[in-house]
């Protein structure tokens, strides 16, 4: 039998389904391509289907009665499909500050790793980043893709407050604060774009699958943007991706 | 009629609270909720009002409110000696309140937290299907003086309430956390998961709606995980050997190794545990 997925109870109201431990986009391919499943099996009232990088957790409204008949369901379910590509994805374009006053760490970045402020934003723009999933904070993207010459340690110490949109690095992850919050990451840029607004429905546009790219803008341009979202009149630039 | 209980003073820390959000883990949003449902679910039956509407929870020291029209009101989960002007009353039972009525709170007696409900429920925000107050999610994140808390009025005095509902205090006492084995817990060694289902633990200072620490550490070998979900319940083991109970407000994913996990009734048990106290796991339902 195949050591993955494994398939258990977590509790009494969950059941979680992990793959390889690795963060791989095939593997996201694959797992977003079970949660659809897994939500048209189900009712979606009474499940909530989330996922990691290598983890979908199934999340009952009530206790789970028949743990073994449900672990049984879904290997079947996990044995026959067959897994299709995910169409309906997007890249989402982000405007990024990286000036002085955003780019707190830049220029200890810049002597750890040898690099010019524009070397390290062109590495930093460069990539494609794919969105693996959302959580931490409300509207946090857990983003893959960061060139190996960027990545860092987060500091030793946290600082105590962290910027909304405060754009950062920490080992190989690279993200934006969607709130002010304490953190460790070392920061390069702000981006004033919000990425979760509890008054629209979904409360955030980008899901798990999407792609994001950095663009850098001036602090005029960063403050004409932050402008046209305070009037609600800002777009997202996105284009679709993929089939 | 509307109606409004005023903040006179708001006391060590309460909020707004109901089963909390589903459906929104997918964007980063915590599951939120009264830590005690139990408690909720009481208070909120009392007064015949749906299970989930929304109540105040009240942690260890209780506001002083003033309420601006007639209702009624029940209290459930600790004994935090409330009074109303000044006269003791007892928890799960039906109160008459008239307005202008003071209800403050005394020495906490057995317990952290309490559920203070009010007929139909409280009618304040709604943000992403439920009113539990959160940072970011809700306008209010706890009580603050001056506040208002919007209510229904019932001049109906005839309004059905269950005059004695059974309710069992006994989990106020409980020591006993019962859980089920983590994700990562078949990756300890033996000694390591005797100690964890045979020690004795006691709640940190450290504990909050978002986690409750546990004071005392164990030697941990296990390394972190590559970020996974984690639940309300679930128990993470630290790099530094502390274990971190997840409550109501935790995040959607963790790092930490998941070694156990509680069941929901458990979690009513621990949301009742002030620092100092002792505990011990138990494996089974």
């Amino acid at each position: 039998m195949a050591e993955f997925p494994k398939i258990s109870a977590m509790g009494e109201r969950a059941i979680l389904v992990q793959f390889e431990p690795v963060i791989d986009e095939n593997l996201l391919e694959k797992l977003l391509f079970y949660k659809n499943k897994l939500e048209e099996f189900y009712d979606e009232v009474k499940v909530e289907v989330t996922n990691t990088y290598n983890s979908l957790l199934i999340n009952y409204l009530f206790t789970i009665e028949d743990v073994y008949g449900e672990v049984s369901a879904l290997k079947r379910l996990f044995a026959e499909a067959k897994i299709t590509k995910l169409s309906n994805r997007q890249i989402f374009h982000l405007p990024v500050c990286y000036e002085e006053e955003f780019g707190w760490d830049l220029d200890y970045i810049s002597k750890e790793k040898n690099l010019s402020k524009k070397e390290i934003i062109d590495l930093h723009t460069s990539p494609l980043y794919t969105v693996y999933f959302i959580g931490f904070l409300p509207g946090f993207l857990y983003l893959g893709g960061l060139d190996k010459k960027l990545q860092i340690s987060r500091k030793n110490e946290p600082r105590l407050k962290i910027e909304k949109g405060a754009v950062g690095i920490g080992e190989n992850q690279t993200g934006i604060y969607p709130k002010s919050s304490p953190g460790g990451w070392q920061i390069l840029g702000n981006c004033p774009v919000n990425f979760f607004d509890k008054n629209s429905n979904p409360p955030c546009e980008i899901s798990p699958g999407d792609k994001v790219k950095f663009y850098s803008v001036s602090k005029d341009e960063f403050l004409e943007i932050s402008e046209e979202i305070s009037k609600g009149k800002f777009q997202f630039k996105k284009e679709n991706y993929g089939s | 009629m509307e109606a409004e209980i005023e903040v006179l003073h708001p006391g060590l820390f309460s909020s707004i609270q109901d089963f909390g959000r589903r459906g929104f883990q997918k964007y980063g949003v915590p599951f939120s909720g009264a830590m005690d449902r139990q408690a909720l679910k009481t208070a909120n039956l009392i007064l015949r009002n749906k299970a989930d509407a929304a109540v105040l929870e009240i942690t260890q020291m209780g506001p002083k409110l003033k309420f601006s029209a007639t209702t009624k009101i029940a209290i459930s989960g600790a004994n935090l000696s409330p009074r109303i002007n000044n006269s003791e009353i007892r928890n799960n039972e039906v109160i008459k309140i008239n307005a202008g009525d003071l209800l403050s709170f005394g020495k906490p007696q057995l317990g952290m937290r309490a559920y203070l409900a009010v007929v139909d429920g409280f009618r304040t925000e709604k943000a992403l299907e439920s009113r539990s107050w959160y940072e970011g999610i809700t306008a209010n994140e706890k009580l603050e003086k001056g506040m208002t808390l919007k209510y229904w009025s019932s001049e109906n005095e005839k309004r059905e309430t269950n005059a004695s509902v059974k309710f069992d205090a006994s989990y106020l006492t409980s020591k006993e956390i019962r859980v089920y084995p983590g994700p990562e817990f078949e990756l300890l060694s033996q000694t390591l998961k005797t100690q964890l289902l045979q020690n004795k633990f006691s709640i940190d200072k450290n504990n909050n709606r978002m986690a409750v620490q546990l004071s005392e550490k164990l030697e941990n070998l296990l390394k972190p995980i590559i970020t996974g979900p984690v639940l309300p319940g679930t128990v993470q083991l630290t790099p530094g050997g502390n274990l971190i109970v997840l409550m109501r407000d935790c995040q959607t994913t963790g790092g930490y190794p998941r070694v156990l996990q509680l069941s929901e009734h458990s979690l009513n048990i621990l949301a009742q545990k002030k620092t100092g106290e002792e505990v011990h796991f138990k494996s089974g339902s």
